[in-house]
């Protein structure tokens, strides 16, 4: 497979987050906070699909790997003047130390991919449901002690004074980033190995691959990402533990298996049609235009069709919008329906 | 003695005791609907939620209290059966994950829902109150919602259970936990014995839902989730594919929940989930098939 052939992969994924971006840019102020958050959530999702997607094991902790990049983020850019006024009961060398923007997310991402090997050590040894409950419990934990642990953080009240630099295109430089790093790890021959793991197990654990080793490796990765965007979040708003909970789990998860958790295209489509379909209905409470009809509803709609919406994609297609594949270019794909039909009448 | 150096007065005791009831009836429930259907219901305690705004609603319009209760369980009932009709029906034979995910979404769904309903803010639960007042018993004085806990989930798992091993129906439950497909082959009828699990497990769900909001007062649109999620985390460390197991591990950790939250100190109580969780993590690494299941477990093989 030629590399040409190859690029419209990452391309068309990347190309969409352009294209989100620069309808932002288009779009009243007031609007531009759905499109950023929606940069962020895909950053996120894709975070997620490094682990879920090429591995097929199911995770629940990597939005504790985004509250811990969002921490150090968080924490390392707050001016140092207000550092004690906010978190009074900071430990000393976090007080005295404080970073750029750059610098804060290059840590974000960095400590993100520590906790995730730390965690990931002893549990990537689980499967199944086993491994579902246990990166529950990480998530739990990591929650209880962002929320009450005022050493590393503000605790219970959120992150003022971090400063606002995630504007549009620093979001969705990070989101690109994000697709970049996720593509070129699942076209390495890790990549690969873990996705043969995915398929089938036991073939794979009998060619000689360390299904631990392979799953360790996507969740640092994948804990990486989290991190780095994580810290994008904190420098969008002043985000609280809370924010960084079961919400926002349940709904990039639904994000990764409503666009199809087995590709990058999924991810990214799954986070830019769910959070649209979300923020289209979030911006109707105040009235929006769609096409000269004036629509308007009630608070908490938004979320009800989102539940809804899930449901019926979910019955629908199983696999997801994308059915889990990449984008290919059409003239392939009708190949391939060719060699299938071939196959089917020989 | 040893209670007293353990920092554990008797009333705890039996506030743990009646927690772990509880969540046993909610392991059970949970476990029944896994068993055949190979379904982890996430949207549980939605459903546990719904039972207790039920109850919110029948003090609100001052029904008598076994009204309430009994509104509680139609309302419960009707909403269990509704999602397994509607949702797990059409995605019975999807992976795990797209089912789980999909439970994940009916809760959100329900939950949302009630929010839109009741806002924010949370509803004193109104009847059944004097049930939290402290009975005396051998000079302890101990809440009578904690000693009907107790009562109710012996008696309710003593029910199931002779259900479960003397009946054809309990037979056919329990073939189709093992093996759904050889139980098919070998007569068991599948929607008879899904439905079945879907009933008991919508009434043990609405009966925890009177425990719970009795002993918890206050109802938020959230009531319930932190339930099903430790009871869930529960069930695994038990042994999510025998009912016994199961529910020695939803028993477990509700215990424990209880237990803890007595005994630490109160400048650690906020960390009581960590202590939980960890204690999982740790139980799940040492045994990942379940700690009250027999040791091996099963390997696939090709």
């Amino acid at each position: 497979m030629s590399l040409a052939r190859r690029l419209p992969e990452v391309l068309v994924p990347a190309l969409l987050v352009l294209a989100t971006a620069l309808l932002g840019l288009a779009v009243s102020s007031y609007l531009q906070a759905y499109f950023l958050d929606t940069l962020i959530k895909v950053a996120i999702v894709v975070g997620l699909y490094v682990f879920i997607g090429n591995s097929g094991v199911l995770s629940f902790g990597q939005i504790s790997f985004v509250a811990v990049g969002a921490w150090t983020a968080g924490v390392l850019t707050v001016p140092k003047e207000q550092k004690l006024v906010l978190m009074p009961g900071l430990a000393h060398f976090l007080v005295t130390t404080t970073v750029g923007n750059v610098a804060s997310l290059a840590l974000a991402a960095a400590v993100g991919a520590v906790f995730a090997f730390a965690v990931g050590l002893p549990l990537m040894r689980l499967s199944g449901l086993a491994a579902g409950i246990a990166t529950f419990a990480v998530l739990e934990i990591t929650n209880n002690i962002l929320n009450y642990e005022t050493r590393i953080g503000p605790a219970l009240n959120n992150f003022a004074s971090v400063p606002a630099t995630t504007g549009m295109w620093q979001a969705a430089v990070g989101a690109i980033i994000c697709i970049g790093v996720a593509y070129a790890y699942q076209r390495t021959r890790f990549g690969r190995m873990l996705r043969a793991t995915r398929e089938d197990p036991a073939a794979a654990a009998a060619a000689g691959i360390s299904i631990y080793r392979q799953r360790l490796l996507a969740f640092t990765v994948a804990g990486a990402l989290a991190g780095f965007a994580g810290g994008l979040f904190v420098h969008l708003q002043p985000v609280a533990a809370n924010d960084l909970f079961l919400d926002l789990t349940f709904i990039t998860l639904a994000m990764l298996v409503v666009g199809g958790s087995g590709s990058l295209l999924g991810a990214v489509v799954g986070a830019l049609a769910v959070n649209g379909v979300y923020s289209f209905f979030t911006a109707a409470v105040n009235t929006v235009d769609v096409f000269g009809w004036h629509l308007h509803v009630r608070a908490g709609t938004a979320q009800i069709v989102l539940g809804a919406l899930m449901v019926i994609v979910l019955i629908f297609r199983p696999s997801g919008l994308t059915g889990g594949r990449e984008f290919s270019l059409p003239r392939r794909r009708r190949r391939v329906a060719d060699l299938e039909k071939a196959r089917a009448t020989t | 003695m040893i209670l007293a150096f353990l920092n554990l007065t008797w009333p705890t005791f039996a506030t743990a005791l009646a927690l772990g009831g509880v969540y046993a009836l909610m392991a059970v429930g949970i476990g029944l609907v896994f068993g055949v259907l190979r379904l982890v219901n996430f949207a549980y305690g939605q459903l546990i939620m719904a039972g207790a705004f039920a109850l919110v609603y029948g003090a609100r319009h001052h029904l008598p209290n076994w009204e309430s209760i009994l509104l509680c369980f139609g309302v419960v009932l009707v909403l269990s059966v509704l999602m397994d009709r509607v949702v797990f029906r059409p995605l019975r034979t999807s992976s795990p994950a797209v089912m789980l995910v999909a439970t994940f979404a009916v809760a959100f769904l329900l939950q949302n829902i009630a929010l839109l309903k009741y806002g924010p803010l949370p509803r004193p639960i109104g009847s059944l109150t004097d049930l939290n007042a402290p009975w005396d018993i051998f000079g302890v004085q101990i809440k009578k919602i904690a000693v009907i806990s107790v009562a109710t989930a012996a008696g309710c798992l003593a029910i199931l259970q002779l259900l479960l091993s003397k009946t054809s129906l309990g037979l056919h439950m329990r073939a189709a936990s093992a093996d759904f497909r050889t139980a098919r082959l070998l007569g068991v009828r599948a929607n008879r014995v899904i439905g079945t699990a879907v009933i008991i497990s919508g009434l043990l769900a609405a009966t925890s839902a009177v425990m719970l909001s009795v002993q918890a007062q206050d109802i938020t649109y959230t009531f319930g989730l932190q339930d099903t999620i430790i009871v869930l985390a529960g069930v695994v460390v038990g042994g999510m594919n025998r009912p016994i197991p199961a529910t020695l591990g939803g028993f477990s950790i509700g215990f424990a929940t209880g237990i803890l939250g007595g005994v630490l100190p109160s400048n650690q109580t906020q960390y009581l989930s960590s202590f939980i969780f960890a204690a999982v993590i740790v139980v799940l690494l040492v045994r990942p098939n379940g700690l009250f299941t027999r040791a091996g477990g099963t390997v696939e093989r090709v």
